[in-house]
């Protein structure tokens, strides 16, 4: 067995165990922070539900993004949706034996990594063409994108274009996963497209791709719109508004209030 | 009004080419060393500033999840640099929402981060330098706080809860603002901003008792400290003297008379304002909040309605149940606490006031929507009340409205320039220039729909508009209160 199946391995352990460890402690920080005084951005959502609702607005489309800048909602959220085909697709890597569903996965999994190019692209190309978005990059926003342009090129091209030892890289990844190591094999592209991968796994937990839990958070967007039942005390009858006489409700949102 | 250079009225405002550094010299005036003391903030900055800051600086992270979540999260999509009006009016990169986070958030990464420690060149982690201080002193001092950018940021975040933290920190270096400090040392000592002793407030009251009589012919009274009232008005001291704002307290005292509410001002907690809030200290702002509890248990009033005067409204919407809460000694079966536009608003519903719209028939109104009523409060029980409530008002007394650009109003509504405690003389030019997307969008209305009055809920923007509309060349008599219109419709003394 070659030094480089050993590093691998052991870069691999590192990169999980700093990965898992570094988000919880994350997380548990963010969680265990008080979050005192109500700042959500309104209007905001009156039930746990609507919060629940708005959250998936944000997560799954994005919608603030959407409202604030429809190029940048463009690259991102197609960077966002192809990385996440492309991460489904490497299921088969991990789940012996590989189920159904990943099987049927796998043709759109793999012609995402174009997609995931094209956005990664995009997304550099914004960075460095616009001023203002220029004007508040450091260095570290090149290298990520660089890192994950890395990745996904000697992915595609493993995928689309050489040929590398897949099934003896999948009987190493069940090696290392069942803790008996199994060869490398010895690929440079291999090597390049997991070293990469592992360096962005350590950066994840001390980085701004702490963005991914952080959104859930975020005290503006997971709020409800609740002070005014919390200035009661608890029991005393719900808030109502005598003024109106017996429920009238208040105005509708009319167009153009939006 | 002659050497700043005043940004031209296009038909839109465009997004300015960088000038790095163009804002820099600008800062507001420092606290005095008495102001600082009185806050029980050091007098001037201490020798070990760098220490004490970047100590104050994990205290307010560890108290805060907002904080915490907002340093970390921010990746630079760029989609806020475009939303500030300050940015937008200055063209300084500095007044982006990102690059005003920055100015903390790369202090907070050098000392509380392994990336910022270990490799700070990489991830824009600098030391915290002198140079740095008064980065943060002239550039948090550029941001009203508005909460624009918050809106169209992918993770909330809140640029606002960032600048409240720089000034908190600045306050407990010795680095204070004249302006909200010297305001906030009124309020202890005399219980007002504007220091209007309580002979004073009782004369200014009366004097409006004999204006409204001799107008109308009718005896609405002003009172202040009535035990036994049913409502405690709480309200910015600037509705006491200042134009426009004077009109809208009018306004209220009609309504209430009207309706028949028994109501009362309060000598000790005679200000709505809390500006506590501007500098971030939480503290100081319970402090000025508890007046408001004390007194409405004192004057044993059912119910506390609050005037115009948008980040008041925000501290007692948002805040007030966390900092002096719960209000089990109210009525329940009125909103707690309550805005001036829901009660007048509830009152048109009921057909409790009779009003007569041909009084603003020479008025075309647009409406502004103030930044903290929009992106930090509601008003009535539907989400986005606090922007079809006070329209409604408005339309109840007043035949012709009309709405400004529909991307500045709502919750997109652009900042007036003089919120966050910005409102002074020695940030005019900030505040000239920052007001440049809402004079686009008023302009835009006058021109096309023969707009002649732009009505506002909020102290603030009222006395900022009055001084930059000049600049702008349109006339500073086009600001109204939203319940200068309410007053000036009611038909006094017709009750059914
Ligand atoms: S919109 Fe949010 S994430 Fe994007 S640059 Fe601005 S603060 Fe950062
Ligand atoms: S809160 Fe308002 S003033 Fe401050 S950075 Fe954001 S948009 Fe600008």
């Amino acid at each position: 067995m070659s030094a480089w199946t050993l590093v691998y391995a052991v870069l691999l352990y590192v990169a999980f165990v700093v990965l898992v460890g570094g988000v919880v402690y994350r997380v548990a920080i963010y969680a265990m922070t008080p979050a005192p005084l109500r700042i959500p951005t309104m209007p905001a959502p009156r039930t746990r539900t609507g919060v629940a609702m708005r959250m998936g607005r944000e997560v799954a489309l994005f919608a603030s993004l959407f409202r604030g800048d429809k190029w940048a909602w463009i690259w991102s959220y197609l960077f966002h949706a192809s990385l996440l085909l492309v991460l489904l697709q490497h299921l088969r890597y991990v789940f012996v034996p590989v189920p159904a569903w990943v099987v049927f996965e796998s043709p759109f999994g793999s012609y995402a990594a174009f997609v995931l190019l094209i956005s990664l692209v995009g997304l550099l190309g914004r960075r460095l063409m616009i001023a203002r978005v220029r004007f508040v990059s450091a260095p570290s926003d090149y290298l990520m994108l660089g890192l994950l342009l890395l990745i996904a090129v000697t992915g595609a091209w493993m995928r689309f274009v050489g040929r590398v030892d897949i099934v003896g890289f999948k009987a190493f990844i069940e090696g290392v996963m069942a803790l008996k190591l199994k060869p490398l094999p010895a690929s440079p592209v291999i090597m390049v497209h997991v070293g990469s991968v592992v360096a962005l796994m350590l950066i994840f937990p001390f980085s701004k791709l702490l963005h991914a839990p952080g959104v859930f958070f975020s005290p503006t967007r997971n709020q409800v719109d609740a002070s005014r039942l919390e200035a009661q005390a608890e029991g005393a009858p719900q808030a109502a508004d005598a003024e109106r006489g017996p429920r009238t409700p208040a105005p509708a949102m009319r167009e153009g209030v939006r | 009004m002659s050497d700043i250079e005043v940004p031209v009225l296009l038909d839109y405002v465009p997004t300015p080419e960088l000038h790095p550094g163009a804002m820099a010299g600008l800062k507001p005036f420092k606290a005095s060393p008495e102001h600082q003391a009185a806050l029980g903030f050091p007098g001037t900055l201490v020798d070990d500033w760098q220490e004490v800051a970047i100590r104050r600086l994990g205290e307010l992270v560890e108290g805060s999840r907002a904080l915490r979540v907002y340093l970390d999260s921010c990746v630079k999509c760029g989609a806020c640099t475009d939303k500030c009006h300050y940015f937008l009016g200055t063209g300084d990169p500095r007044n982006m929402p990102v690059a005003r986070q920055d100015l903390l958030r790369k202090v907070y990464r050098r000392y509380y981060t392994w990336a910022g420690r270990l490799f700070p060149w990489l991830v824009g982690a600098t030391d915290l330098t002198k140079e740095v201080l008064d980065d943060w002193y002239s550039y948090y001092h550029q941001c009203s706080q508005c909460r624009r950018c918050s809106v169209f940021c992918p993770f909330g975040i809140d640029t606002a809860e960032v600048s409240m933290a720089a000034r908190e920190i600045l306050d407990s270096v010795g680095e204070g603002q004249k302006y909200c400090n010297e305001i906030l040392g009124k309020v202890h000592k005399v219980g007002n901003n504007l220091g209007l002793p309580e002979p004073a407030l009782r004369n200014t009251l009366e004097g409006l008792e004999e204006d409204v009589k001799d107008a109308t012919g009718v005896d609405v009274r002003f009172p202040v400290d009535v035990a036994g009232a049913e409502v405690l008005l709480i309200t910015p001291s600037a509705d006491f003297f200042a134009e426009p704002h004077i009109d809208g307290l009018i306004g209220y005292a009609k309504v209430f008379h009207q309706a028949g509410i028994s109501w009362t001002l309060s000598s000790q907690a005679s200000e709505a304002a809390n500006f506590a809030m501007f500098i971030g200290n939480r503290e100081q702002m319970q402090k000025v909040a508890m007046r408001i509890r004390e007194a409405a248990i004192a004057l044993k009033v059912k119910r506390i309605v609050v005037g115009e005067c948008g980040h008041a409204w925000r501290v007692a919407y948002a805040f007030w149940s966390t900092l002096i809460g719960p209000f089990d000694f109210l009525d329940p079966r009125y909103p707690r606490p309550q805005h001036i536009c829901e009660v007048t608003e509830g009152l048109i519903a009921r057909g409790a006031l009779k009003l007569d719209m041909s009084a603003n028939d020479d008025k075309v109104v647009t409406f502004h929507d103030s930044c903290n009523v929009a992106r930090a409060t509601r008003m009535g029980d539907r989400p986005g009340g606090q922007f079809t409530v006070p329209r409604s008002v408005i339309r109840s007394v007043c035949a012709h409205y009309v709405d400004m650009d529909p991307s500045t109003i709502g919750d997109r509504t652009f900042c007036c320039g003089g919120g966050g405690g910005l409102l002074t003389d020695d940030l005019i030019e900030l505040r000239v220039k920052g007001a440049l997307p809402r004079m686009q969008a008023l302009n835009a209305v006058v021109q096309e729909k023969k707009v002649t009055h732009m009505a506002a809920i909020c102290a603030i923007c009222k006395s900022q508009f009055t001084k930059v509309l000049p600049y702008y060349g349109l006339p500073r008599e086009m600001v109204v209160s939203v319940h200068q219109l309410v007053g000036d419709a009611i038909v006094l003394g017709a009750k059914e």
